[in-house]
């Protein structure tokens, strides 16, 4: 199954798209969001944004609208 | 002195790798920092002793995940690396990396070693590592990247004695860059690149093109290259990610043997407290609890120090006066330069105060929780949840708060929280609000508990505030600037804030206030009392036209020295450019001596209780009582009324929360910004809403 990290539930597991690279900015890839790598979604702020993010072993904030751009692939 | 050897070292790292901590252990109170209403790019230096002859020169640069900026922080960062002619180009980078991120920290380790300096990596931390199950073979790593290996524990002081050994032999550290990143990339567009700027490091040409920033380091030459290249954007994009991609490889690959990490030793402090924190309800509870901590230590706790402050400068005065002969040089250490001391002294305590809090907000890795919570909130408002602390820095001072905003990335979020930072009610207008809430607010207590004074000073925050929020969505609405940028916050992990550090940025920040702002305000109080206690003509006769005024009453001597000094205050030049504005400030309820005071408080808020100090004390020579005292016992002569009635009194107050009266503030923005647009808009914009309000509350209450 296929979606973005935005539809992640709170405590859920992905994996990042291998062939979205292009879609990922500059920025989230330095900070190890990498194509391939698990991604697990630890807490919705209040109004459901910004989205608290595990990424190959950081802890990152970002917004709805860039997580929507990353495609993951469900564990399931 | 000037014999020694001094090494320049650049110190880097991610944010939350305990930089801080080791640039406090190297270099300990001899730090400086480029300040405020000043031109030079801020900057935090210090110096250390290696050994006997040879200091370093340690830079602590901004911290930042990458040498590919996305903020004005970061910027600095490349800029320092990149010119090798600049002032703070270093002979060595001491990269500091975090035990438990130690595979992200690399990655900004991998790039600078590929600039070609000499670098030494720093692992901090290092007594964690038992408790968290990591091993790591320091030998390994060093071979495979290049480099010396420091382990240290900023905070229990280990390694920095090695740390300084290896500074000190800087000069045998490796210059090979790590991999051969553009040769995977394509090799050749790499070799074009090499061709067009043969007098670089082929990492720097790839930074020189790949960045949107104009290199003033850069001839025409080269400035022409740079465009040419920048031109194939798709081209750069996609070999950027590439790049990134190869470097996470190379260090998964260098790692994998060397550094281990036994996962079942790990615990989870981090889950229960964020889901505390973090929480939708609790979240904001806690957040708003803290803030009400804050803002009771600003009032409460710091006005006992003030108090004190206050009273010690004011028996100074009578100390001076009756110490030594009365003369010129009497009156200006008693009248102008000691108030104005004291002007500057008295805010030592809230600044004080409100950074230890802030600090620890931050040491502790709550801030980040904050920026989460209140992004999507401050987002309506066309700003940042990265705004949230510059606005509480701007309870303290405007100026360092303007400055926190650097890490905003996007420039219009940025812009419009510099923009209403002003507008919070900065510790500057608080002895002016004290002392008028003093005067027109009963010290009452309504319910039994609350203090009407405090309600009113309370309600004064919250109309900074409210205007703050006001203006940043009517600017989110007009200004239209287009800026794209990411929002990508880290998480760090929770820590016991560290005291060393704490004690460091609170020194620091107060001192930039007491040296930057400080000077202006000592200024001012002395020119203030030259043009209070000179004038033309009119004024060097006082004393002969009182005589012939009063020829014929019973005036006590007293009444008389009494008489003869209002009436030089009023002929004095301040005298004078008071009643030249008082048409303009009547409708607002000032008088001509309330001008005065306005007109010098205009380089800063502050000036106002020191400016009217100094009005009354040159006005009456005998028993200096208080301020307030002074204040209060002032008559309106046209109504025989009070001067500081209620309506004045609230329109002084408005004025003095909306009015943009800061030349530091106005000066930082122009820096900060580039341009005299913005601090224009300020000035006008702020000043037309104080005195709009002032005139039409006054209206209304009288």
């Amino acid at each position: 199954m296929i979606g973005t990290i935005a539809d992640l539930k709170i405590g859920e597991k992905a994996f990042i798209e291998k062939l979205c690279l292009d879609n990922i900015p500059l920025k989230l890839l330095e900070m190890g969001c990498l194509p391939g790598k698990e991604v697990k979604l630890i807490q919705k702020a209040p109004m459901q944004d910004p989205l608290y993010i595990k990424v190959n072993g950081s802890y990152l904030a970002i917004r709805k609208e860039t997580a929507e751009k990353i495609t993951v692939v469900f564990a399931k | 002195m000037s014999n020694d050897e001094v090494i320049k070292v650049a110190l880097i790292g991610n944010p939350n790798t305990g930089k801080t901590s080791l640039f406090n252990q190297l270099t300990g109170l001899k730090q400086k920092v480029g300040n405020y209403p000043g031109i030079t790019v801020e900057k935090k230096q210090g110096i250390c002793k290696l050994d006997r002859s040879i200091k370093a020169e340690i830079t602590d640069l901004p911290g930042t995940y990458s040498i590919n900026p996305t903020s004005m922080d970061e910027t600095i960062v490349l800029d320092t690396l990149l010119n090798e002619s600049g002032d703070s180009f270093p002979d060595v980078v001491v990269v500091i990396v975090d035990i438990e991120n130690i595979k992200r920290n690399l990655l900004l380790f991998t790039q600078i070693k590929d600039l070609q300096i000499p670098s030494i990596l720093v692992i901090n931390m290092i007594d964690q590592m038992k408790r968290k199950g990591i091993s790591i073979n320091t030998q390994q790593l060093e071979e495979k990247l290049h480099t010396k290996i420091v382990l240290a524990s900023a905070r229990k002081k280990i390694g920095i004695e090695q740390l300084k050994l290896a500074i000190l032999n800087y000069k045998k550290l490796d210059h090979k860059p790590i991999g051969q990143i553009s040769n995977r990339i394509d090799k050749e567009y790499f070799s074009n690149l090499k061709d067009a700027f043969k007098e670089f490091s082929i990492y720097k040409s790839w930074l020189l093109i790949t960045q949107n920033i104009e290199f003033d380091f850069l001839n025409e030459r080269q400035k022409k290259l740079v465009s040419k290249f920048r031109k194939d954007v798709d081209c750069i994009k996609r070999y950027q990610h590439k790049e990134t991609i190869l470097r996470y490889q190379i260090i998964n690959d260098t790692l994998k043997e060397n550094f281990n990490v036994d996962k079942s030793k790990a615990t989870d402090l981090r889950g229960i407290l964020d889901r505390v924190l973090t929480h939708k309800f609790f979240g904001y509870v806690i957040f708003a609890l803290i803030l009400l901590f804050i803002f009771q230590g600003i009032f409460d706790w710091a006005s006992y120090p003030m108090d004190l402050i206050d009273r010690i400068f004011a028996n100074l005065s009578l100390w001076v006066k009756s110490v030594l002969p009365a003369g010129v040089f009497t009156s200006l250490i008693a009248e102008g330069v000691i108030p104005g001391i004291g002007g500057v002294v008295i805010f030592i305590p809230q600044i004080a105060i409100l950074f230890t809090f802030i600090s620890v907000l931050e040491e502790t890795g709550y801030m980040s929780r904050v920026v989460f919570l209140m992004d999507k909130i401050m987002r309506r408002f066309g700003m940042s949840g990265k705004s949230v602390i510059p606005l509480i820095s701007g309870t303290a001072c405007a100026i360092p708060a303007i400055m926190a905003s650097r890490n905003i990335s996007n420039w219009k979020e940025r812009l419009i929280t510099i923009l209403v930072i002003p507008f919070t009610t900065c510790s500057a207008r608080l002895p002016v609000y004290a002392i008028l809430i003093s005067l027109i607010i009963p010290d009452k207590r309504v319910f039994g508990f609350l203090n009407l004074q405090g309600l009113t000073m309370m309600a004064l925050y919250l109309l900074g505030f409210t205007a703050a929020i006001l203006s940043a969505i009517l600017l989110h609405n007009v200004l239209k600037i287009k800026s794209k940028s990411l929002f990508v916050i880290e998480m760090p992990n929770f820590k016991i804030p560290s005291l060393k550090n704490i004690f460091y940025e609170v020194v620091e920040k107060t001192k930039a206030f007491v040296f930057g702002a400080g000077k202006i305000i000592l200024a001012i109080s002395i020119i203030l009392w030259f043009l209070a206690s000179n004038g033309p003509s009119s004024f060097k006769n006082a004393e002969q036209t009182i005589a012939t005024q009063v020829e014929n009453t019973n005036l006590s001597k007293k009444e008389f020295q009494q008489k003869i000094a209002s009436y030089k205050l009023e002929h004095s030049y301040i005298g004078y450019m008071g009643k030249t504005i008082e048409p303009i400030i009547k409708p607002m309820g000032y008088d001509w001596k309330i001008g005065i005071a306005l007109i010098s408080s205009f380089a800063a808020r502050e000036v106002f209780v020191g400016a009217l100090a100094t009005i009354y004390n040159v006005e009456s020579d005998e028993d200096v009582g208080t301020i307030k005292e002074r204040m209060a016992a002032e008559i309106n002569p046209e109504t025989g009324e009070k001067r500081f009635n209620f309506p004045t009194g609230i329109s002084l107050l408005l004025f003095y929360a909306f009015a943009m009266q800061c030349i530091s503030t106005l000066a930082i923005v122009k820096r900060e910004t580039n341009s005299w647009k913005w601090p224009a808009l300020q000035l006008v914009g702020m000043g037309i809403l104080a005195y709009v309000s002032s005139v039409i509350a006054f209206n209304i209450l009288s």
